[in-house]
């Protein structure tokens, strides 16, 4: 049988202290197909491919080229070899022009003098070629996201390379972004290049890829046809087991109203200027509203702002009847917000204090947990044992473990039993599943729920689609700092939200803080 | 088999790599020594290790100088359990000296308001570094290093100027140091409560060493099982985190560093109170406060490690200097700074020591 396989990855072994992060993967890679790679967190997708980059040398197994056996020492080795990558988080020099990027580490010298007229015209043959609309000369620090990812892409195909890699390249994309980069590599694939597509996204694999290879847990699971498969089979090869798309939940039934947010402004962390605009909306008991859009248009700063992290300069807020715009963060607390933050090691953990510890962490001052300034040991102890039965969290010595050493998902566990374990009247979640796998998702998508229905008020912030259309009760689409639109998940589509998000549309009534 | 391997226990782990990062600083002290002057190295290495426990009065000496430097590891430690780091023991040092002193001399109080006074100066100290940190982000070892230098000159400029401060004032020549409190105000002097009968008429001992165990006693407390300890250390370890919770981060940075000056000033004033030694005005800054930073790294910063750690250093200080005839005072300082340094590898002898022992441990499992 002589398939024709551009890259061969053949029975390849990476062992680090601990565990095998690859156990005996092969992955072919014919040309000119699209192979998504698919597979949970922890997985070992990010090794393979820096196995394939020459970033980590394999212990066992080949990896061929064209059929012959190649050594991939160093990602120069990759590069010779027409190997690029497109990577999750773009290396990209912020200060640079677009074409200096595109240029960098292969620059035409004569004299010692760089070839810009030259390297500018390939640019943009190549970029007129494919669709790929940048602006050579804008600072990478002023452009958008998804135009940063066409930097990335153009370095690549600057550099001839015929075999392409993207790790997880929709992550921080509008839907239409999203169609966009799959027209793309549609074109690449027309143009001969074979593509390797790393994500967790199923919806994604099967619009676009040929064939998919499934991980789990460093393991070889399988190859199959996408045109032979549904997205049910490839979840359970990607999990074990059956997994639950959509959130069971009854229709929501609001009642009154726990937050009224009006006219709030709160100031960048980045630069000079209010990053929340004037933000009006109210969230009542027993609904999950939902805040959409795309990452930095304010949401952090919302919640900042919300949760008393950062000063609002303007505008007011009110939790259950009462005027916290300028209360601290502990009253804030007292006043029943609970507040699942975006970054959990930044702000949800002290990593270095054990589970019993961070389990308290908002609440070591009651008199429940101390005495006279003293710390009631043995009532920590007993507290958090209870909280660790009820949410499942898992660790390796339970309330002793260092939190730095339990799993990503069980630290996230762990602020969420402690969020929801305050019985807030108000829930605010950003962006809770971020980087977890899809039981956790499951998990923690079946507890906000279960929080709507004991009547409390739960704001959810969320770059995921999926998780916004499936959660929420009410969305709100940021951009620019504004609310630019309120829809009902059941009468919008990902599209519509889609053209908020981006800036495209706007209503005209929205954030003016009428529930309708 | 059910045995634990001691690899388990990081208690045993801790204490094992302090010994051995020791053990390995003596014998590169005495390669030194053997490099400086071979013929006596013999006697140079065995007077560092001996001396301290030569006679009582030597003995009463290590704990004498102990007490201070255990206090100045303290204030570094506890600084450093907040996330902050305290270079500026010394100054603080000054000024808790000064303050008792100037309590004793000048205002003829009894030894215990002096060293509630050489707290308040420590204190008071601490507070620059610790307010410009919080207020403005201004780096507090920048601060702090200034405010050594500030503490020294001003001190030695105030006492230049008081006249009824300095030795020359009750009945002695020299006017380059403060009186010596025998003279000037005996009820000043830190009490011995008998110990010197103890110790062979040691001059040196007083019971400085029992206040400054008690001292790491509580702050062992303080840290461990208070909510005021909880709140510290979670600042100390993640900032970010604190806030979340509603911890006054600033607020806390501020009380962090008095009370770290604090520690520093009363360890100045349980020095020179002792009445054996005078201050002495010259425009050097004090190294006790420094020697406080190695006395917390290899205590680890633990309140309690620290009392160990003190009296480990004192000793070989002491040892050093009856070095003195056969090796420059210079030479000792470095083989006492190679001793020290290596000491404070107890970390990263820590790290290596769990793995190996891991390892046998896994082999004998396996056997």
């Amino acid at each position: 049988m002589a398939e024709d396989y551009v890259i061969e990855m053949l029975h390849i072994t990476k062992e680090f202290p601990g565990i095998k992060a690859n156990d005996d993967i092969t992955l072919q890679l014919k040309r000119g197909e699209i192979h998504a790679l698919l597979g949970e967190n922890g997985a070992g997708k990010s090794t393979l491919m820096s196995v394939l980059f020459g970033l980590y040398q394999p212990e066992k197994g080949v990896i061929k080229k064209d059929g012959k056996e190649v050594k991939i020492k160093d990602p120069n080795d990759a590069n010779r070899l027409n190997i690029g990558m497109v990577h999750q988080h773009f290396k990209l020099v912020e200060c640079f022009s677009v074409l200096d990027n595109i240029i960098l580490g292969v620059e035409d010298t004569k004299n010692g003098f760089l070839q810009y007229a030259a390297a500018r015209k390939k640019v943009v043959g190549l970029s007129e070629k494919y669709g790929l609309r940048v602006d050579p000369d804008a600072l990478i620090s002023d452009i958008s996201v998804g135009m940063q990812q066409r930097v990335e892409i153009l370095k690549m195909l600057y550099r001839d390379n015929e075999i392409l890699i993207f790790d997880e390249p929709t992550a921080v994309l509008t839907p239409q972004e999203i169609d966009e980069l799959m027209d793309i590599m549609r074109g690449f694939k027309k143009e001969g290049k074979s593509i390797l597509f790393i994500t967790h996204k199923l919806s994604e694999i099967m619009a676009v890829a040929d064939r998919c290879t499934v991980l789990r847990k460093g393991k070889y699971i399988g190859t199959v046809n996408i045109k032979d498969t549904t997205k049910e089979e490839l979840s359970k090869m990607m999990v074990g087991r059956d997994v639950q798309f959509s959130v069971d939940k009854k229709p929501a039934k609001p009642t009154d109203t726990i937050l009224s947010v009006r006219d709030l402004r709160v100031p960048s962390r980045t630069h000079n200027n209010d990053a929340v605009k004037g933000v009006s909306f109210d969230v009542r008991k027993g609904e999950i509203v939902c805040i959409a859009g795309i990452e930095g248009n304010g949401q952090t700063e919302l919640v900042y702002g919300l949760t008393g992290l950062t000063k609002s300069t303007g505008g007011t807020i009110t939790l259950d009847g009462k005027d916290i715009t300028h209360a601290s963060i502990r009253e804030r607390s007292k006043s029943g917000m609970s507040h699942i933050p975006e970054d959990r090691h930044k702000h949800g953990l002290v990593l270095d204090y054990s589970l019993e510890q961070n389990m308290v962490l908002q609440r070591y001052w009651e008199p429940k947990f101390s005495n006279r300034g003293i710390i009631r040991a043995d009532e920590v102890r007993k507290y958090a044992e209870k909280l660790i039965e009820r949410f499942d969290v898992r660790s390796g010595q339970g309330p002793i473990t260092i939190a730095r050493a339990m799993s990503g998902g069980n630290q996230q566990k762990a602020i969420i039993a402690r969020e929801i374990d305050k019985d807030p009247k108000l829930l605010i979640a950003v962006q809770p599943t971020r980087g977890l796998d899809v039981g956790a998702i499951e998990y923690i998508h079946s507890q906000l729920v279960a929080e709507r229905d004991k009547g409390h008020a739960v704001l959810l912030v969320s770059l995921e689609l999926d998780e916004v259309m499936n959660l929420s009760d009410r969305i709100l689409v940021m951009y620019e700092g504004e609310i630019v639109g309120e829809f009902d998940p059941k009468k919008v589509t990902v599209q519509e939200l889609g053209l908020y998000m981006a800036g495209a549309k706007k209503q005209s009534d929205a954030g003016k803080g009428a529930t309708k | 088999m059910k045995k634990k391997s001691i690899g388990d226990n990081p208690a045993v782990v801790s204490i094992l790599a302090s010994i051995i990062s020791i053990v390995v600083g003596l014998l590169l002290g005495f390669i030194l020594l053997l490099i400086l002057n071979p013929s006596k190295a013999g006697i140079g290495i065995s007077a560092m290790l001996t001396t301290g426990f030569s006679s009582m009065d030597q003995f009463g000496k290590v704990l004498y100088q102990a007490a201070p430097l255990m206090l100045c590891g303290l204030s570094v430690g506890f600084a450093f359990k907040t996330g902050l780091f305290n270079i500026g023991a010394s100054g603080q040092y000054t000024m808790g000296a000064f303050f008792a002193l100037v309590g004793a001399i000048q205002f003829q109080l009894p030894w215990f308001v002096c060293l509630i006074l050489a707290m308040i100066g420590g204190g008071i100290w601490g507070i620059f570094p610790g307010l410009f940190k919080a207020k403005f982000n201004v780096n507090e070892v920048i601060t702090a290093i200034m405010f050594n230098w500030i503490a020294m000159f001003l001190v030695n400029l105030l006492l230049a100027n008081m006249p009824t401060m300095l030795a020359s004032a009750w009945g002695a020549s020299n006017s380059d140091r403060t009186a010596a409190l025998a003279k000037a105000n005996p009820a000043a002097v830190i009490p011995k409560a008998g110990l010197n009968k103890l110790f062979g008429n040691s001059s040196w001992i007083n019971i400085s060493v029992f206040i400054a165990i008690l001292v790491a006693i509580l702050i062992w407390f303080i840290l461990q099982k208070t909510t005021f300890g909880y709140e510290l250390k979670a600042c100390g370890m993640n900032k970010e985190a604190s806030r979340y919770a509603g911890i006054n981060a600033n607020r806390n940075i501020v009380l962090s560093m008095i009370i770290a000056g604090a520690l520093s000033g009363l360890g100045g004033g349980l020095y020179y109170l002792a009445g054996t030694i005078q201050y002495v005005l010259v425009k050097s800054i004090l190294a006790m406060g420094f020697n406080g930073i190695p006395v917390a790294l290899l205590a680890n910063s633990n309140p309690l490690g620290t009392i160990f750690s003190s009296l480990f250093i004192s000793f070989i200080q002491v040892g050093g200097s009856a070095m003195q005839p056969n090796f420059s005072s210079e030479a000792t300082d470095i083989v006492i700074a190679v001793i020290i340094y290596l000491a404070a590898f107890s970390l990263l002898m820590k790290m290596v020591l769990s793995n190996l022992l891991k390892r046998t441990g896994k082999e004998d499992k396996k056997a």
